[in-house]
């Protein structure tokens, strides 16, 4: 083999190969709606995460005489709820409760789910039918009527809801992670991997998981909004977290009387669950069309 | 040619069940491989031919155990593959390796080709760095500088560039027996070529042997020493390479070799020598599995199955008209 003087800088010439990850980052950073919608999250995570210094009054103290305060009044910018708090304020402390209940599912779900769906997946047979069938037995409850039951039967509170969300979310994970790896095992490089002689464990940590957490990712991002939209049902009906705690979905329901006489302040906390599933929504079509990746 | 064999298989049998319905319950078996026999002797190629789905790739991965056979023995030098344990297994696979077909699923899209490489030596306890070391001196080897090719991802080659990486990968390991399943048959014909050259080479400087399965019958005339020839999980005949072109004697042999496009304009082909499909390995034909596409078709072969014997030096045919010679010289004796 020939191997003459070739520049010592090669990737300088010929253009640095890029890994998948940098490649997905690289397409992410090119999608404006993907930038924007980020943004966005980014921006309602920290304001939810700096409440304790960024809210104006205490969450829960209120005066009866500032009762319902229009959007805009003097020193309450967004106004105040039935009980005279501060809306700006409940809006900031009641975006940790429902990023939490909303995200935390579905991280569960990911990391459960991805782990019983690969195994069920690679071995097959037996495991694969007991893991699956029972999967299918939550499957087949809608999402919200089996999100409400497991609440009504375990109480409010926001743990009960963190449970409950998860039991829905861990089946979906698992059908999905199943079928991304019985397709990934048949194919041929899984085959030259046991064929030089490779365990079971190095053939998953290196050539199995690679090729299905993406596709697991992308779904488990999809379900993201679903979450933040369930977890704030449940507190809607009160069965998530519990008064006088702030949280946008108990929000909603406790000025929903207000709204005939002051329309937009009940409005906010809609809107806060609104832009920020939309924003999830949009952030993981955008994590979908970037790994979208083929030779 | 030496007198023992590397690999010894015989009557290798794999059928696969049909499972269907609820309970899934077997209803049918598709008989892949029923009943195979053969040997490789040290530094030769046996070439495997048939048509697709008579179980050549099924026996490429029984040999190697990639799939558990239902009957049958392999031995890989002198060994029991099929009885070795898990660290035995481990320890054999080092010296029989295998080359895939399609260069595009054969490797990990999310590897660079040198830890594509690299990862069957770390398989065996090597060090990373000694991995990557060997991992690209023979990416140069087979013919892709390491400097320029070594951190590519495999979408970024062309299917020519794949296959030299399965062959490296194959090859890393230092095997003595390199089972190819139609390595050359997803590449062009120019780079066919290329790819048979660099075998050959490397076959001749690390004194290799092979099994080189392929449906393509001028690869399998251009490679081999000997071919075995399979029809429907059988073999049908088996002889040297040149035997085997000049003399074919199954009908089904006569037929490929009919059928293989010349280039010589005076062996223009008059008629299809072959028509209709295989049967379905589902419910193979009784007796003999090529009767029903078969000119030389005999009552007798629709009871029994003809087994193979000796027509000539190393030459084996599994065929009743052959056997007549065999029953009217009986009673001379």
């Amino acid at each position: 083999m020939a191997v003459t003087a070739l520049p010592r800088d090669l990737d300088a010439v010929v253009g640095a190969p890029m890994s998948y990850w940098r490649t997905v980052a690289w397409r992410l950073g090119r999608d404006p709606a993907t930038l924007v919608a980020a943004a966005v999250l980014a921006l309602i995570a920290l304001s939810a995460l700096l409440a304790p210094w960024l809210a104006p009054y205490d969450p829960s103290a209120g005066s009866i005489r500032l009762r319902l305060a229009p959007v805009g009044a003097p020193a309450h910018v967004l106004g105040t709820d039935e009980q005279g708090r501060d809306m700006l304020t409940r809006l900031l402390w009641g975006g940790r409760m429902t990023l939490v209940a909303g995200l935390t599912p579905v991280l569960v779900a990911f990391v459960v789910g991805t782990a019983l769906g690969v195994l069920a997946g690679y071995i097959g047979g037996l495991t694969n039918t007991l893991v699956m069938r029972t999967m299918d037995i939550f499957y087949a409850f809608p999402a919200v009527l089996l999100a409400i039951a497991i609440s009504g039967a375990l109480g409010p509170g926001l743990p009960n809801t963190l449970i409950s969300l998860s039991i829905v979310f861990v089946p979906r994970v698992v059908r999905v992670a199943e079928s991304a790896t019985v397709q990934v095992k048949s194919l041929e490089y899984i085959a030259a991997a046991r064929a030089s002689g490779a365990g079971v464990r190095a053939i998953v940590r290196h050539h199995l998981l690679a090729n299905v957490l993406g596709p697991i990712l992308v779904f488990a991002s999809t379900q993201v909004s679903l979450s933040i939209i369930l977890a704030a049902g449940l507190s809607f009906l009160g069965l998530g977290v519990t008064p006088p705690a702030a949280e946008w979905g108990l929000m909603l329901n406790t000025l929903r009387q207000s709204i005939y006489v002051n329309a937009l302040v009940p409005a906010l906390p809609g809107l806060a669950i609104f832009i920020t599933s939309m924003a999830f929504n949009l952030l993981s079509d955008g994590l979908r069309d970037a790994m979208e990746i083929r030779a | 040619m030496s007198t023992t064999p590397v690999l010894q298989v015989r009557e290798l049998r794999k059928h696969f069940a049909l499972r269907g319905g609820v309970l899934q319950r077997t209803h049918a078996w598709v008989r892949a491989v029923d009943g195979v026999s053969f040997d490789v002797y040290p530094r030769e190629t046996l070439g495997i031919v048939g048509e697709s789905g008579c179980g050549k790739s099924t026996l490429a991965r029984l040999i190697l155990r990639l799939i558990e056979p239902d009957a049958g023995t392999v031995r890989f030098d002198g060994e029991d593959v099929r009885g070795a344990s898990a660290d035995r297994m481990k320890r054999l696979r080092r010296d029989m390796q295998l080359v895939f077909q399609d260069p595009y699923a054969s490797l990990n899209p999310r590897l660079t080709i040198e830890d594509a490489v690299a990862f069957s030596v770390l398989v065996h306890g090597t060090a990373r760095g000694e991995a990557r070391e060997r991992a690209r001196a023979l990416l140069g080897r087979v013919g892709l500088d390491p400097r320029l090719y070594g951190r590519r991802y495999p979408h970024e080659l062309s299917g020519g560039q794949r296959q030299r990486v399965n062959i490296a990968r194959a090859l890393v390991l230092d095997p003595k027996l390199l089972v190819l399943d139609e390595p050359v048959s997803a590449l062009d014909k120019s780079v066919q070529a290329q790819v048979l050259n660099l075998l050959a080479d490397l076959k001749a400087e690390r004194a290799l042997t092979y099994v080189f399965i392929s449906h393509d019958l001028n690869v399998i005339e251009y490679v081999s020493d000997r071919v075995l020839v399979m029809y429907l999980g059988e073999v049908v005949e088996t002889g040297t390479a040149d035997a085997l072109a000049q003399a074919p004697k199954h009908p089904y042999t006569q037929a490929l070799f009919a059928s293989a496009p010349s280039l010589d304009p005076e062996h223009r082909l008059e008629r299809p020598p072959l028509s209709g499909d295989p049967p379905n390995p589902i419910n193979p034909p009784s007796g003999c599995r090529f009767r029903t596409r078969c000119a030389f078709a005999m009552p007798r072969c629709a009871t029994s199955a003809p087994a193979l014997r000796a027509v000539g030096a190393a030459h084996d045919v599994a065929c009743y008209l052959y056997e007549a010679d065999a029953v009217m010289e009986a009673p001379a004796r």
